[in-house]
This record gives structure tokens, sequence and C-alpha cells, in this order.
């Protein structure tokens, strides 16, 4: 389109010629057009999936430095570096040349230090970014396959990290490395077949970090740099949820546009990710592994744990009874395998949930307004019950460090996370939904009361009153624009012919847990416009 | 020659004979007794031995019975040697405050002097592991790098990596090594106090446990340098997790709710 400009006399100005030299190239200002006025809407919470992108850039920058040093070899050195208490030590090349880059490179130990702690706070802000698309249900149509894109950046992201912190063959990671090894082992029949294939034979081998090398620089970050692509496009695509306020319908986004605002607030948050992520890691250790030492296999520490997000798989393992079944010659070692068949099921509740409560609530609509907690109470205390599930596996698998600084027994807090991995999410599950409920009520008495100024006045004939200033109309919106569903119904058993009806099992057990989330006892009907009117027109408040 | 046989059967002849017998035996043994500051020292031996049974009555008696015999509160002290008392008196564990898991370390109530009085006096009940001296667990000139192989092989495993300490279990735990004196270090490799396993010299060497003795103090005392900044605790992925969390991720939080505060407004006019 561009290219129809008609080359005038007068020169244009250098910039507008670089960019019509690139518009005729590259179609940019279609594409800018399309997307420079894109609008954004302005919340706190909206922003920490970009602490998750901007930590995976940050990553991503100083992974590149670091391999420009590291040597991703298991051959055997010894070491005569800077640092004193390891001289002369045997140790892999990988091991050695992390010493190298911690010590002998200049920033060297900054750099892993900030690529460290970058990917703790990266699969930290995926966390808590899932959590909050799923607690306010942006996840619900037409979001699913990005709620699915992130979940695998989540996942991935465990594997980036676990593979990335093995690398340097230190003690501490090779004992993970071992862990997970015996996790494959555990596997019936294929196991140690996997194990073998994996490792090039037998445990440790030679290959591992070679090969854990190429899955973590090349392999998975490729795959994740692509789904971030794909979950960004979609964002764009699907355009951003807001919340529920006056102006902001289903069918519009009201914020402030990508060109300049965004730019601007996206390009300085960047920075101050950054900033924040450098000085952690200029302020704090991470991974010591000139304290912890080279890695043999005979050897090991205790307080060996993976990196947090690792950890709730470790508490699995951890407190999970030693039970195991020796049949025909072969050993079936269920205090291992079903901690490895629980893995994937903790972490696949909460992807698969967007699809449960679609097919119970039956709705194929469109939604880009972002709920409140409180107003999805079933969901909301589903997702705290799983939170609740994976913070008692972390306790688990931190149980020698809670012993020792919290002066307890080890034992008691085994059996601790044994009992509460059960019963802690349904307490959790009927606790947090009694609070949504309360704070429904509380969102309806402040609608058709006002709020509570704090003030009270004694009328002449001596009662006393709380004087309730009423809300704005604005605020009065925000509280009651949510739509409530109707809990769905069995139809009758017999139809207007008088022939029995045929209901499915599947539809039966629908309607029953639709019932759960939208019957009675499970939601507060929101005031309606004739209740308030009732209550303004008529006596005032009390 | 005569007279003398001729007076052989008098009757005070065996008095002359028991005389000069006497006079021998009292010749040679003045020639040849040990020399006199010896007798001094036994006498300050025993009396350590008896100022230590008197502390002992008082302090420690109750438990481990009147002779250091063992009770049901506590075991016998024979043949645990003096190099256990002075590791138990010197560290504060003992006497113990309360029976429970474990024995803590805490303040030392007795003087070195009283500690080597009462370890004098546990010696004298049965032979076990000497107070070690200063040459013999000083770690000057030790090898660091091989303490830290040893450590890593024989003492990570409860201790952690850098000694920091580890739970054991029902409530028992390896102790942090921070700041314990290298003295107390050999002590404690040499008599296995409460659920430690001993390493006499047999299986370790002096040398080797002076090398690790060197390699605590390198890694874990007030001289250890930490160049990655703070060490949180040591404690390794945990407490690393928990700091991303509420220090990093907290501070980025913050951060955004401070850049989605601020925003564009329209100008008003």
């Amino acid at each position: 389109m561009s290219t129809a400009t008609e080359t005038k006399n007068k020169k244009a100005p250098a910039g507008e010629r670089v960019a019509d030299w690139a518009d005729g190239r590259l179609g940019i200002y279609t594409l800018a057009k399309a997307n420079m006025r894109k609008i954004f809407p302005d919340h706190w919470s909206f922003m920490l999936g970009e602490i998750a992108l901007y930590s995976f850039i940050v990553i991503i920058l100083t992974g590149v430095y670091l391999t420009l040093f590291f040597h991703p070899s298991m051959n055997e050195v010894e070491y005569h570096g800077s640092y004193v208490p390891l001289q002369g030590q045997l140790m892999s090349e990988a091991f050695n040349s992390t010493m190298h880059i911690s010590f002998d490179v200049r920033g060297g130990l900054l750099i892993r230090q900030i690529h460290h702690w970058g990917a703790l706070i990266f699969l930290a802000a995926m966390f808590v970014h899932m959590m909050r698309v799923f607690f306010t249900g942006a996840f619900r149509k037409p979001r699913e396959i990005n709620w699915l894109f992130g979940f695998l950046l989540f996942f991935l992201g465990m594997f980036t990290g676990f593979t990335g912190y093995s690398l340097p063959d230190d003690l501490l990671s090779g004992t993970g490395v071992r862990f997970m090894q015996g996790a494959i082992l555990s596997v019936p029949i294929i196991g140690t077949y996997i194990s073998m294939f994996l490792f090039g034979g037998e445990f440790p081998g030679g290959d591992f970090v070679a090969r854990f090398y190429s899955a973590h620089i090349l392999l998975l970050p490729g795959i994740m740099l692509g789904l971030v692509v794909a979950h960004l496009i979609l964002v764009v695509v699907h355009k951003h949820t807001h919340y529920q306020g006056p102006g902001r319908t289903n069918n519009n986004v009201v914020g402030m546009p990508l060109m300049p605002v965004y730019m601007a607030k996206a390009g300085g948050f960047f920075f101050l990710v950054f900033g924040v992520i450098a000085i952690v890691a200029a302020v704090a250790t991470i991974n010591p592994i000139w304290a912890i030492g080279p890695y043999r296999p005979d050897y090991v520490g205790t307080g060996a744990q993976p990196d947090w997000y690792m950890g709730f798989a470790e508490g699995l393992i951890r407190v999970m009874p030693g039970w195991e079944i020796n049949l025909w010659g072969h050993t079936l070692v269920l205090g291992v395998f079903i901690p490895l068949l629980l893995f994937p099921l903790v972490l696949g509740a909460i992807a698969v949930y967007p699809f449960i409560e679609s097919w119970i609530t039956g709705d194929k609509r469109e939604h880009h307004i972002a709920q409140r907690p409180r107003n999805a109470p079933t969901r909301t205390a589903f997702g705290v019950a799983w939170i609740t599930a994976y913070g008692i596996m972390l306790v688990g698998g931190g149980n020698d460090i809670f012993a020792t600084h919290f002066n307890l027994s080890i034992n008691s807090i085994t059996w601790f996370v044994r009992i509460f991995f059960f019963a802690g999410p349904v307490i959790a599950f009927i606790i947090t939904k009694r609070i949504c409920l309360g704070l429904q009520r509380r969102d309806h008495d402040k609608v058709l009361h006002g709020r509570e100024s704090g003030i009270i006045k004694r009328l002449p004939h001596g009662e006393f009153v709380e004087v309730h200033e009423p809300l704005s109309a604005g605020d009065r919106y925000k509280l009651t624009a949510h739509e409530q569903y109707e809990p769905a119904e069995l139809p009758p058993a017999v139809d207007e012919n008088g022939v029995e009806r045929k209901i499915s099992r599947t539809e039966k057990l629908r309607v029953k847990l639709n019932k759960s989330y939208y019957g009675d006892g499970s939601q507060i009907a929101k005031p309606t416009a004739e209740e308030y009117k009732e209550i303004t027109e008529g006596h005032g408040h009390h | 020659m005569k007279k003398l046989s001729a007076r052989r059967r008098h009757p005070l002849a065996a008095v002359v004979v028991l005389l000069l017998a006497l006079a021998a035996t009292g010749g040679l043994y003045a020639a040849f007794a040990p020399a006199g500051t010896a007798k001094a020292d036994e006498t300050a031996q025993s009396l350590a031995i008896e100022e230590g049974k008197k502390l002992y009555t008082v302090g420690c008696a109750s438990c481990h019975g009147t002779g250091g015999q063992g009770t049901t509160d506590g075991p016998s002290l024979v043949g645990v040697g003096s190099a256990a008392v002075d590791f138990q008196v010197g560290t504060g564990r003992m006497p113990a405050q309360q029976p429970g898991a474990q024995v803590p370390r805490k303040k030392v109530i007795y003087s070195q002097a009283e500690i080597d009085q009462l370890a004098a006096y546990v010696a004298s009940l049965g032979a076990g592991p000497i107070t070690p001296k200063a040459g013999q667990y000083s770690p000057d000139g030790a090898d660091i790098a091989k303490g830290g192989d040893l450590f890593r092989n024989n003492c990570a495993q409860c201790h952690n990596f850098t000694g920091e300490g580890g739970a054991l279990t029902h409530g028992k735990y390896a102790p942090n090594l921070a700041n314990v004196s290298p003295k107390h270090l050999y002590e404690a490799m040499q008599t296995g106090p409460q659920n430690m396993p001993s390493f006499p010299d047999t299986t370790m060497p002096e040398k080797e446990k002076k090398d690790i003795i060197a390699y605590v103090q390198a890694v874990n005392s007030d001289r250890t340098e930490t160049p990655g900044g703070f060490k949180l605790g040591a404690l390794g992925p945990v407490s690393e997790g928990l700091f991303a969390w509420v220090f990093g991720l907290g501070a980025l939080i913050a951060c955004a709710v401070w850049v989605a505060a601020h925003t564009a407004k329209a100008k008003k006019s």
C-alpha cells in the first residue's frame, strides 16, 4: 500500500525513507496499523505474565554468555583454579569449567547467579501468572488452548531448570540426577531400558552432561520459545481480558494503547525485572558449587533438595512409604513408582480443569471479562485446594530443613504431610468456599445498604444507628455486573408424549456437579434493581 | 672366715643379716628410685581425680550413677575416656538440662580446670580416648582440599556439605559445625558423641582428622569467604526457593503494582 506513495521531488526525511524502504520489503505498515493501537487494560495482576516473559529473556541472555565458557564434558581433570579448598581435587570438566566461570571469568559468578535466580523467579512468575488466570476464569473460551500453552511452558520450564542445574555436575545436582534415574528405574519393564538409553549405559556414565546440555540449551528452550511466541500471538488474537466495571463489556477492551503507553510501560518493566533479578543475584548466593563439591556417585550430602519447582516431586517421594512387591524375581518399587505416577497427575489436575468446568457449565459462549474469584466459589475453592496439596508436598520435600529449623521431628512432619496431602485440600476447599460466599454476602449488603461509614448516630428516641454511605453507581455496577448461572436441571423423566426419557449417566453426573457449582448454598443471589429501589426509596438506611 | 662361721649360730646372727639386707635394699632403692618430681605428679593426678570425683558427685552422679556405672537416665561412663568428658562438658552439652531426643549444645558451666578434673576422674574409671594435645588437632599446615574430600565422604551425609547440620530421625539432628573449636571437632570424631559414629585413629588417622578440621574451618566459620553474597544459611535449594519467592517475586510484584498504579492520564485542560 505504502509503495503507492509518490516520490516527490523534495526528499522525505531520513526516518521516513528507512521506514518506507522496510515497508516495501516487510509490509510493516499494515502490521503496525493493526497492532500499534492495540489496547491493553491496566491492572497489576495482568503484568505477572510479563514478569515471566522478561525473566525468560534475562535467562536466555545470561545463558548465552555462560555457554561461552562452559565445557559440557565429563572427562576427569584435576582442579587448579583459584578456590583453595578444592585444590588438586579430581572433578569432571563440566564442574571445573563452572568453577572457572565462578572464580576466574570476569563477571562470571554474577552472570551465573542471575541465570539461576532468574530461573527460580521465571518459574515462580509462571506459577502466579497461571494462578491469576485460573482464579479469574481467564481460561474460559476462547482461551483454553492458550491456557494449555501456558501450562506446557511451566511444565517444560521445570525440566529445562532440572537439566540446567544438573549441568555443573556438582554433588547436589548429581544426587538429583541419581534421584531421577531411580524414578526411571522404578517403571516396570521399560525402566531399565530407558535408563540405559538416557545415560548411555550404567549411571552415571560419561554422557549425561553433554546430553542434558543439548536438551537444556537447544531442545527445551527452542520449544519454549516457540510456545512463548504462540502464547503471545494468541493474547493479541483473543485480546486481553479486563475486570468488570462501568463501560467494560464482553465486547470491548478498556485500557491504554500499545503505542506509546504500553511500549514505555512494558519496556520499562523489562528493565525493572532485569534490575531486580540482578540485585537479588548480586546480594545472595545461589547454588554455591564450590561449597558443595564435585559429584561422586558414592558421596551424598544431607539437605539434598531440588530447586523449588521440583520440590513437590521430592516431597512425593520423601513421604511415600517404601512399599515394594517382589514377584518372580522382579521388584516393583511402589515407593517410587506411585510418586512417579502422581507427579503428572497432580500437575495435570490443574491443566485439564478448564475443560472440566466448561463441560459442567455447558457454557459455549466467549468470555472476555475476568471474574472476581469470590464470584466463582467452587472454582476458587478447587484452586486453593490444589495449591494446598502442592504446598503440603513442598513441605514434605523440605522436611529435614523444617525439622532442624523448627525443632520438630522429621517423622512427625512426614506423617503430617501424609495425612494432610489428602485432608488439607478438603479442608481448604470447604473454608475457601465459605469465605467466597461470605464475601458475596458482603458485596450484597454493600450494594443494598452502602459502605459502613463508622459514624454512629443517636436518634431522638434514643436508638443508635450506624450511618451507611451509599456506593456510587459505578461501584454498584462493579459489584453486580457479573453473570450468575442458574443451576442445571435434568429434563423431566417422561417427555411430553409420556415416553420415558433416556438420560446418560455422564449427563446425570454433569447436572449433579453443576448443582454443586450453582445450586443452593453455592452462590448468593446478587441484589436486583428492584431490591435496591425498594430499600433506597422506602425507608432509607437501617 | 673362721670367726664368722663360728658365730653363725649366734642368737643375734639373724638380726644382723636382716639389718644388712634392709640396708642393701634401702641403699639400692635410694640409688634407683624414680625422681622425686614423679612422686609429686602422682599426687596431683590423684588430687585431680579426687576433686573430679567431688564435682562428679554433685553434677553427674544423679544420672550416671555414683561410680559412673550408669543408670536408666544416663549411660555408663566406664571407658569413655577423658576426651569424651572434655567434649561433652566443654561444649555445654553436659550436664544435660532435660531428657529429650538429643542433648543440645549450650552455655558451658564448668571452668576448663574443673572439666580437666572431671575428665581425670572419668578416665580413672576405665581406659578410653585421651583428651588430645594442641599439636594433634591444630589445623595448621593441613590439606584443606583433602579434608573436603574426606568431609564429603564421611560427614556430609548428616552435617550437610559445609557442616551446616541436618536432621536425623525422631527429632535428633547432626549439629551445625560453625564455630566449633578444633579441639572439640577432634574429640567428636574420636569419641562419637550421641548419634555420631566414632572415627578412632585406626579408621581415620590423626592427619586426616586435622585435614577435616582445616576444611570445616575454611568453609564454615567467621573467616569463610562467600563470593556469591549472603549464603542464606547454606542450606541449598529450600532456602533459595523461599528467597526467590519472597524477595525476588515479591519485589517484582511490588514493581508491577507500582507500574500499574502510575498510568498515563488524559491531560486535564
